[in-house]
C-alpha cells in the first residue's frame, strides 16, 4: 500500500437497488403514504356519497335496480308539501336549537369559568347529557313528555295549579316541534359549554386585569374582551353544532318518528322513511341529497367566519 | 400626581403569609423601585396598590385618600404588566384609546390624546398595527402609551423590561427614566435587577421574604447597606463577605490574614467583614493574595484570589498582569469596609 492510496481513499458509495431508489423518489413516497388515507376516504366516504347522489337520479326501489330518471325525483319532491314541511322544520329546528344551545352553553361556560366550589364535579355533571346514549335519553324524554305521566304536566297541574289538563307534548304538531327542540338543546349544551369553556380558559387573565384598570364594567369586559377573543372558537363550535343539528336523526326518530302526521319530520328522518321502510330508495336519496346545499352553506359559513382574523396573523408587516 | 403611603401592609393567600407588614412613604413625583429576589412579594405589593389583590391588613393611601376599598378603576393609577397585556384583537390605536372609549370620550379627544402619547413614544407609524405585528420593544412602548393616555396619578410597572434583550433593556431603561422626568408622575417600578434599580430610582426599596430590608437612595444603599442581605444584593459584582473576628485592632478572616478595620470599628467581637471588589487596591505592603483567575473586561480587571482561606473577588481599574498562582499584594480601602454583626447580620 502506498501513501497515495491512503490519501485518495474515499468512502465507497453505497450501491442502491432499483427498489431502494424507488423508495427514495419523493413523488412515489408521497403516493405510497397517501394511499391508505385516500383508500379509506374513497371506500367509506366518496363511494357512499357518490352512490347516494347516483340513486337520487334513479327510480331504484328496494329489490329492483333502477333506471336513470334525471331530475324526476326532485321535480316530484318540489311539489310535495311533506318535503317542504321537512325542509321548514329542519331549518327551524336547527336555528332555534342553535340559538338555545349557544345562549345557554355560553352562559354555563361563563359560570364554570369562575372560581366555584366543586368546580370539577359541576363540569362532570354538565357533560352528562352528552355521555348518555341518544336513544336512552330519548326514552327519558318519552317519560318527560308522556301524555299521562309527564313530570312537567304533573308540576303544572298538581303542584302549581296553573293548568287544568295535562299537556299533550308529542301529540300536537307545534307542541311536538318545540318538545324536540328542547330535547336537542338539552343534548347539545354540554358540547357547546365545554368547548367554549376551553376557549375562555385560553384568554389571559391579565387582559381582564388591564381592562379592570382601564375602567371596564363586567358587561364591557364581556363585550370588548371575552366575546371578540372567543369569536374564533365560537365560529368553529357553531359550525359543527349546526351540521350536527341539521343532520340529527337519532333524537327525532327515537322520540317522534316524525309524527304526529309528519309535522316533526326533518330531512334526515324523511329520507330514511321514504328510502328504507317505504322502499323508495331513489326518492329517499333525493331528499338526502337536498340536504347538501344546506350543509355546504354551513361549511362555507365556517370557512369564511373562521378565516384567520387579521389580529391573529403572525408578524407580517401590514 | 400624588403621594403614596403604604402603612404596615400585610398580605396572606389563605394561610400563607406573603407580606409581613410593609411600610413605605412615597413622595409626589418620586420614582420608586421595589427590588428583591424572586418570590419576595414585589408583584403582590404592586398588585395591591393597583387594587388587583385585596389587602389583608394595613392601609394604602394614594394622594391622601385611603384606597383599601376603592375599585381599581377609581384609584387613578395605570399599570404596565410584565407581559404587557395588550388586547390582541385591537390595534395599537384602539389599545391606547380603550380607557377613553369606555369613559365615553368623543372621537376627537381620543384621537388627540393618542396622537400625543404616540408622539412621545415614537409610535405614530404603528397606530394601525395589531400587537402581533410589533416587536417586543414596540409592544413595551404601546403598553406604556396605554398608561400615559390615562394621565394617571401613579404609574405602576411590573418588571416591564424583563422580556427584552440586554441592549433594548438599557435603551428602554433610559426612555422610561426620561419619560418620568418629563411627566413627573409618581412611579412605582418593580424589578429583580439591581442595576435597573440603581440606575432608575430616586428611592430603592429592597425587599426579601415579604419584608423591607432597607429603603433609601441608590447610593445610600450602596454606601451604607443596613444589613448583609442588602450588602450582597446591591452592587455588581457582589460584595465579598468574610466571617471572622476582630482582635488586636484588625479583622482575622478564615485562614489568617490581618485585614484593616474602618474607623470607629469595635475593639473585638465576631463580625462579618464586607468589602466590595472595586474597593481593593494594589498595595505592595498589602495582604498576600494568591491569584486564581484573571478576567480582564477591558475597562477593569477582575481577579479571583485567595487570601488565607478566604475566596475573594477584586476589581482593579488598572491592568493587572498577574497569572494564576502568582502572589498579588492587595489591600482593602479601610474607609470603605462594612462590618456586620455575625449573629443578626445588621450593620455595626
Ligand atoms: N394567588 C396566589 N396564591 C398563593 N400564593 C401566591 C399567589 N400569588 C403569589 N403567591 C406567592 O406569593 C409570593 C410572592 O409572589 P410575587 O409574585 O409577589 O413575587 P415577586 O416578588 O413578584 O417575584 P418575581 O420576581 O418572581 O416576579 C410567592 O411565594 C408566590 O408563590
Ligand atoms: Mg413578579
Amino acid at each position: 500500500m502506498s501513501v497515495t492510496a491512503i490519501d485518495t481513499w474515499a468512502r465507497p458509495r453505497q450501491r442502491q437497488g432499483a427498489l431502494a431508489r424507488l423508495f427514495d423518489w419523493k413523488p412515489f413516497l408521497v403516493f405510497i403514504c397517501l394511499l391508505p388515507a385516500v383508500g379509506l376516504l374513497l371506500v367509506f366516504l366518496t363511494y357512499p356519497l357518490g352512490l347516494g347522489i347516483w340513486l337520487s337520479f334513479t327510480d331504484t326501489t328496494i329489490g329492483r335496480a333502477g333506471q336513470w330518471v334525471g331530475l324526476e325525483n326532485f321535480q316530484y319532491l318540489f311539489e310535495e308539501p311533506i318535503f317542504w314541511n321537512a325542509v321548514f322544520y329542519s331549518v327551524f329546528y336547527t336555528a332555534v336549537a342553535t340559538v338555545g344551545k349557544f345562549g345557554l352553553g355560553l352562559w354555563l361556560a361563563l359560570l364554570l369559568n369562575n372560581h366555584l366550589p366543586f368546580k370539577s364535579i359541576l363540569r362532570a355533571i354538565v357533560l352528562l347529557p352528552w355521555i348518555v346514549p341518544t336513544v336512552l335519553s330519548a326514552i327519558a324524554f318519552w317519560f318527560i313528555y308522556d301524555t299521562q305521566f309527564s313530570i312537567i304536566s304533573y308540576l303544572l297541574v298538581e303542584v302549581l295549579h296553573v293548568r287544568e289538563t295535562n299537556i299533550n307534548f308529542l301529540g300536537e304538531p307545534w307542541n311536538a316541534r318545540w318538545s324536540l327542540i328542547a330535547a336537542n338543546i338539552w343534548r347539545g349544551i354540554p358540547f357547546v359549554a365545554i368547548s367554549l369553556l376551553a376557549g375562555l380558559q385560553t384568554i389571559s387573565p391579565s387582559l381582564y386585569e388591564a381592562a379592570l384598570l382601564d375602567g371596564a364594567s363586567p358587561g364591557q369586559r364581556f363585550r370588548y374582551i371575552t366575546f371578540p377573543m372567543l369569536l374564533p372558537i365560537l365560529a368553529i363550535v357553531m359550525t359543527f353544532s349546526i351540521i350536527f343539528t341539521f343532520t340529527d336523526f337519532q333524537l327525532v326518530y327515537a322520540i317522534t318518528r316524525g309524527g304526529p302526521v309528519n309535522s316533526t319530520q326533518i330531512m334526515a328522518t324523511l329520507a330514511f322513511q321514504r328510502g328504507i321502510p317505504g322502499g323508495q330508495l331513489g326518492e329517499g336519496a333525493a331528499i338526502a341529497v337536498s340536504m347538501i346545499p344546506f350543509l355546504v352553506f354551513a361549511t362555507l359559513f365556517s370557512y369564511f367566519a373562521l378565516a384567520r382574523r387579521k389580529w391573529q396573523q403572525g408578524e407580517s408587516n401590514d | 400626581m400624588a403621594t403614596v403611603d403604604i402603612r404596615d401592609v400585610r398580605k396572606a393567600f389563605g394561610s400563607t403569609k406573603i407580606l409581613h407588614g410593609v411600610s413605605v412613604g412615597i413622595e409626589d413625583g418620586q420614582f420608586v423601585v421595589l427590588v428583591g429576589p424572586s418570590g419576595c412579594g414585589k408583584s403582590t405589593l404592586l398588585r395591591m396598590l393597583a387594587g388587583l389583590e385585596n389587602i389583608t391588613g394595613g392601609e394604602i393611601s394614594i394622594g391622601g385618600r385611603v384606597v383599601n376599598n376603592v375599585a381599581p378603576k377609581d384609584r387613578d393609577i395605570a399599570m404596565v404588566f410584565q407581559n404587557y397585556a395588550l388586547y390582541p384583537h385591537m390595534t395599537v390605536f384602539q389599545n391606547m384609546a380603550f380607557s377613553m372609549k369606555l369613559a365615553g370620550a368623543p372621537k376627537e379627544v381620543m384621537e388627540r390624546e393618542v396622537q400625543k402619547a404616540a408622539k412621545i413614544l415614537g409610535l405614530e407609524q404603528l397606530l394601525l398595527r395589531f400587537p402581533r405585528q410589533l416587536s417586543g420593544g414596540q409592544r413595551q412602548r404601546v403598553a406604556m402609551g396605554r398608561a400615559i393616555v390615562r394621565n394617571p396619578q401613579v404609574f405602576l410597572f411590573d418588571e416591564p423590561l424583563s422580556n427584552l434583550d440586554a441592549k433594548l433593556r438599557v435603551q428602554m431603561r433610559s426612555e422610561i427614566r426620561e419619560l418620568h422626568q418629563r411627566l413627573k408622575v409618581t412611579t412605582v417600578y418593580v424589578t429583580h435587577d439591581q442595576i435597573e434599580a440603581m440606575t432608575m430610582a430616586d428611592l430603592i426599596v429592597v425587599m426579601n421574604h415579604g419584608r423591607i430590608e432597607q429603603a433609601g437612595a441608590p447610593l445610600e444603599l450602596y454606601d451604607r447597606p443596613a444589613n448583609v442581605f442588602v450588602a450582597g444584593f446591591i452592587g455588581s459584582p457582589a460584595m465579598n463577605m468574610l466571617e471572622g473576628r476582630i482582635e488586636g485592632g484588625a479583622f482575622h478572616g478564615p485562614g489568617g490574614g490581618a485585614w484593616p478595620l474602618p474607623p470607629g470599628a469595635p475593639a473585638s467581637g465576631e463580625v462579618i467583614y464586607g468589602i466590595r471588589p472595586e474597593h481593593f487596591r494594589l498595595d505592595p505592603d498589602g495582604l498576600k493574595a494568591t491569584v486564581h483567575v484573571v478576567e480582564p473586561t477591558g475597562s477593569e480587571t477582575q481577579v479571583v484570589m485567595h487570601i488565607g482561606e478566604a475566596h475573594v473577588l477584586g476589581a482593579f481599574r488598572e491592568r493587572v498582569s498577574a497569572r494564576a498562582g502568582d502572589i498579588l499584594p492587595v489591600s482593602p480601602d479601610p474607609a470603605l469596609v462594612h462590618l456586620f454583626d455575625r449573629q443578626s447580620g445588621q450593620r455595626i
